[in-house]
């Protein structure tokens, strides 16, 4: 990767400090498509340590991010016109909230870059900035014992640091609270599916094999004409679980994502019968009932780890319930449309 | 938009109030609102919101809230049943930790 954003150096105390752009260029912007497909995702990292935006001094405010470099890119680009420092943690190219619960966005690892940069040589204040959400892995308390730094929590979004910054350090309610709109989830929706897929490949191989089966055996004609639809039913549940029910989340009833995939999923197989598509016969059209619900409802459950507001013990609860269901109907789905090529 | 809400009366969310000495940093670092501060206390006014990220808990000067904090991700407690291990949401772990 180019680090392009690099503009020149600050000398402080005998410290020559990178100093970094504000703007983003459209290599960032690319590096930033690519890697919400998942693309170059794990190496898209700027090194830990202490940058410099605008004219900063000994007074000048210090900000705290990850490694990761979406994360940098949000927090520089929203500080044209600051004076300010960054410090950029090792959370081995992880987003603050992710690295935060993973604890490389932590206490241990911000006490241990204020040392090694030595922060106190550098400002002579003991005022940090923090995101919001950073402090799932920082303990401020801890942090002034340990440095006598004072971290201050400052918003969710980058977006709001200079409202943050001009109402006297304070965030207020609406800084504070994460939000999870329409816009929020589609950026998501790219890295899910090329999450899942592996489990997509298989299902479709799967699939793909069975509709070649009949009581004659195995058959090219049977793949030709059967395969495809096949592929394409698989195909549609996956969508319905990764894109159907995030896109549609607040207005699908229910809490439990499975069962919310389960529903898009039930639209999904409608529609096809619908479309007089579902299969060939009542038995495969019911095999496959069971079998685009399962998958949907799957995905979706999957994707309570890109929401922003499921529990550990809310998902555990729902898989309780929810995995031997999923067992149980895709076991009854196959069942049903393998016996029914025999009969 | 109506805040998105999860399973009812399930997280593991608590405070202690006899502890808890109204200094309002839990209500600072909730995503969700779920404390509120009145007669110099804290108080849990959305618990079903919680999503026990933590940071109330891990910045709590007293230790007055206590919180059983995870990964509310399907599929890290998948991996983490077949690792035999804690819930990890493994979607941007790499093998390599060299820049």
């Amino acid at each position: 990767m180019k680090n392009s954003f690099f503009v020149g150096n600050v000398t402080i105390s005998d410290s020559a400090i990178p100093l970094i752009s504000t703007k983003t260029s459209f290599t960032d912007f690319m590096g930033a498509v690519m890697v919400r497909w998942g693309i170059r995702r794990d190496h898209y990292r700027v090194s830990p340590g202490l940058y410099a935006v605008g004219n900063p001094g000994p007074g000048s405010d210090v900000f705290v991010t990850a490694n990761y470099k979406l994360s940098f890119d949000a927090l520089r680009k929203n500080l044209t016109g600051v004076n300010g420092w960054i410090l950029v943690l090792d959370t081995k190219g992880v987003n603050v909230w992710c690295a935060a619960g993973k604890g490389t966005f932590g206490t241990k690892e911000l006490v241990n870059r204020i040392r090694l940069v030595s922060l106190d040589k550098i400002v002579n204040h003991k005022r940090l900035i923090l995101p919001q959400l950073g402090a799932t892995g920082v303990s401020a308390y801890k942090v002034k014992e340990e440095t006598g730094f004072n971290v201050h929590y400052g918003p969710v979004r980058a977006a709001d640091i200079k409202r943050f910054i001009n109402s006297g350090y304070r965030a207020d309610k609406e800084m504070r609270k994460v939000t999870f709109g329409f816009r929020d989830r589609i950026k998501l929706i790219p890295n899910d599916f090329m999450y899942g897929k592996y489990y997509l490949a298989g299902a479709m191989a799967f699939f793909f094999i069975i509709s070649g089966m009949s009581g004659r055996g195995l058959s090219y004609k049977d793949f030709y004409g059967q395969g495809g639809p096949a592929i394409l039913k698989i195909l549609l549940a996956y969508f319905s679980g990764i894109i159907l029910t995030p896109l549609l989340l607040p207005y699908i009833p229910g809490r439990r994502f499975s069962f919310k995939g389960f529903l898009t999923g039930f639209l999904v197989f409608l529609s096809l019968v619908l479309l007089k598509s579902a299969g060939n016969d009542y038995m495969e059209i019911v095999s496959w009932f069971f079998i685009i619900t399962t998958v949907s409802s799957f995905m979706a459950m999957n994707w309570t780890g890109s929401s922003t507001y499921t529990s550990l013990s809310g998902v555990k609860k729902e898989m309780k319930v929810s995995i031997p269901l999923q067992i149980g109907f895709a076991l009854i789905g196959v069942v049903i449309q393998v016996v029914g090529k025999f009969i | 938009m109506k805040d998105l809400v999860y399973l009812p009366d399930v997280v593991t969310l608590n405070l202690c109030q006899d502890t808890c000495n109204g200094c309002g940093m839990c209500i600072q670092v909730c995503p969700h609102e779920v404390f509120e501060l009145s007669g110099k206390k804290a108080h849990i006014i959305r618990r079903d919101y919680c999503m026990e990220c933590g940071a109330c808990a891990l910045n709590c000067p007293v230790q007055a809230v206590t919180v059983k904090s995870g990964v509310g991700c399907a599929a890290g407690i998948i991996s983490g049943i077949l690792n035999n291990s804690e819930p990890t949401c493994g979607c941007s772990d790499s093998k390599s930790t060299c820049c």
